[in-house]
């Protein structure tokens, strides 16, 4: 029988939710890592057994735990991030040289092909690769070392590399997100990379077509159509059909077009998710009205998701890769807050529920679909 | 034997309890207590000092014999109430984050 397995990230813990394809009765398990902030976990898409969790603390740095039977039980593996050669230096909020200094991993990615290979997304922004299911780790460091990287620039939040989307009809082709410096695209597995950032705009740049500096905060593909992809930039909700070579504002009608998270159905190509935050200066949602906006178009039309989510006195935020779909026939969404809930709607987001309510401040939420 | 007390999230991160016993040659010193601890709990390697500069990380501290010597020269040797195993060596975390 189908279900899905939830896996979410808190500030002080990982927690997994467990269901049958019903979706209607949890088992929650967990605190895992208690007391550790835990940035992400993902599952591989080959072994779904297979997890990957990045736990960290700001006393004792950064661990790295590998599950090999869906989260029962877990076994410490490399936690050695090693910048390639000389790490130079990038551009500190002053604009004067700051060296880079791995602080911690934001995203996992595993192949779609090998569970034992697996991306890691850093801070300071980096790209590493893991050939022996996290054991060691590799720097690819062409992201980093060629062009625009001295002169990236952290966000508010750190300069972090928090979104990996691999193409899935071509493992050499690899997406990555910065912030703040934006989009990279590798065409040949990571040896090299060019900035993808042609058409967005930001009141932050004065230099309209400048190539970088972006604060991206995340972006999403569906399989099926691996030229186009969503982004929900910190303000603008953006989308390209061409690989990132260019990007068209699809902001439409939402009411704000501030916000972290955007994902795709998983059946749908052209139905997005965003959930529009007041602003870069509040960051809660807008009107104390926790809403969730579907566009079935692509992006322009909005509608607001509402039934079953709190419509006052609501003032939480919804982080970059707190946000999720299942895959089973009847998509579900899901997503995690910083107030510690996590809602699902089980059809594609028309009605929701909270599956828990009171965890830590919820940093990411995945979901496993399972056979 | 030295002794060494870790801090609670170190002790289940390496599976031990509240104090570890090691055996270390030559001069007793933060750095040759590290590096025996390290090699007898590889877990613990990037969680007191970082993996490159093998310095202290910021928010961690050392104490022994009821004096601070988290700036102390790591070769320095630590007293010899350490290196007898009276006293044990202690891995502190930093009071901090309210």
């Amino acid at each position: 029988m189908s279900g899905v397995r939830v896996l979410v990230g808190t500030r002080k813990g990982a927690f997994i939710l467990t269901s049958d394809g019903k979706r209607e009765k949890w088992d929650v398990s967990g605190p895992h890592f208690g007391g550790w902030e835990v940035y992400h976990m993902k599952g591989s898409p080959v072994d779904p057994n297979r997890i990957y969790a990045s736990q960290s603390s700001g006393w004792f740095g950064q661990v790295m735990q590998r599950s090999n039977d869906g989260g029962k039980t877990w076994e410490t593996v490399g936690n050695k991030f090693l910048y390639e050669g000389t790490p130079g230096t990038h551009q500190w909020y002053d604009g004067t040289p700051h060296p880079w200094e791995f602080k911690r991993i934001w995203h996992l990615e595993p192949s779609l092909t090998n569970p034992d290979v697996v991306y890691a997304g850093a801070e300071d922004a980096a790209l590493f690769r893991s050939d022996d299911a996290g054991d060691n780790w590799q720097e690819l460091a062409g992201l980093r070392t060629q062009g625009s990287g001295s002169q990236w620039m952290p966000g508010a939040g750190g300069m972090g590399l928090h979104t990996i989307v691999i193409d899935p009809t071509n493992p050499q082709r690899i997406f990555v997100a910065i912030s703040a410096a934006g989009v990279f695209r590798t065409d040949d597995g990571g040896l090299t990379w060019k900035a993808a950032n042609r058409g967005l705009k930001s009141k932050y740049i004065p230099d309209p077509n400048a190539e970088i500096g972006y604060c991206v905060h995340r972006i999403a593909m569906h399989k099926a159509r691996p030229n186009t992809l969503f982004m929900q930039l910190h303000w603008n909700v953006m989308r390209t059909d061409d690989a990132a070579e260019s990007w068209t504002n699809i902001s439409g009608n939402l009411p704000t077009d501030f916000g972290f998270p955007i994902e795709v159905h998983a059946h749908e190509p052209e139905t997005i998710y965003v959930v529009p935050i007041k602003s870069d200066s509040e960051h809660y949602v807008d009107e104390g009205k926790l809403r969730v906006y579907r566009s079935r178009t692509g992006g322009t039309d909005w509608e607001p998701l509402t039934n079953g989510l709190p419509q006052k006195d609501c003032y939480v935020n919804i982080l970059r890769d707190g946000m999720s779909v299942d895959s089973l026939d009847e998509c579900g969404i899901y997503f995690g807050t910083s107030g510690g809930q996590v809602y699902m709607s089980p059809d594609s987001g028309d009605h929701w529920t909270a599956i828990v309510r009171d965890l830590p401040p919820v940093v990411s939420v995945e979901v496993q679909t399972l056979a | 034997m030295i002794r060494v007390v870790l801090p609670y999230h170190l002790r289940n991160l390496a599976k031990v309890g509240s104090e570890v016993a090691l055996e270390v040659t030559g001069p007793v010193t933060q750095r040759s207590i590290l590096n025996e601890l390290e090699a007898r709990y590889p877990v613990l390697s990037g969680t007191i000092r970082d993996h490159v500069t093998q310095k202290r990380r910021p928010l961690l501290r050392f104490f022994a014999c009821e004096t601070d010597h988290s700036y102390d020269d790591p070769d320095t040797p630590l007293p010899e109430a350490v290196a007898s195993g009276a006293e044990p060596f202690f891995v502190v975390g930093a009071i901090a984050g309210g």
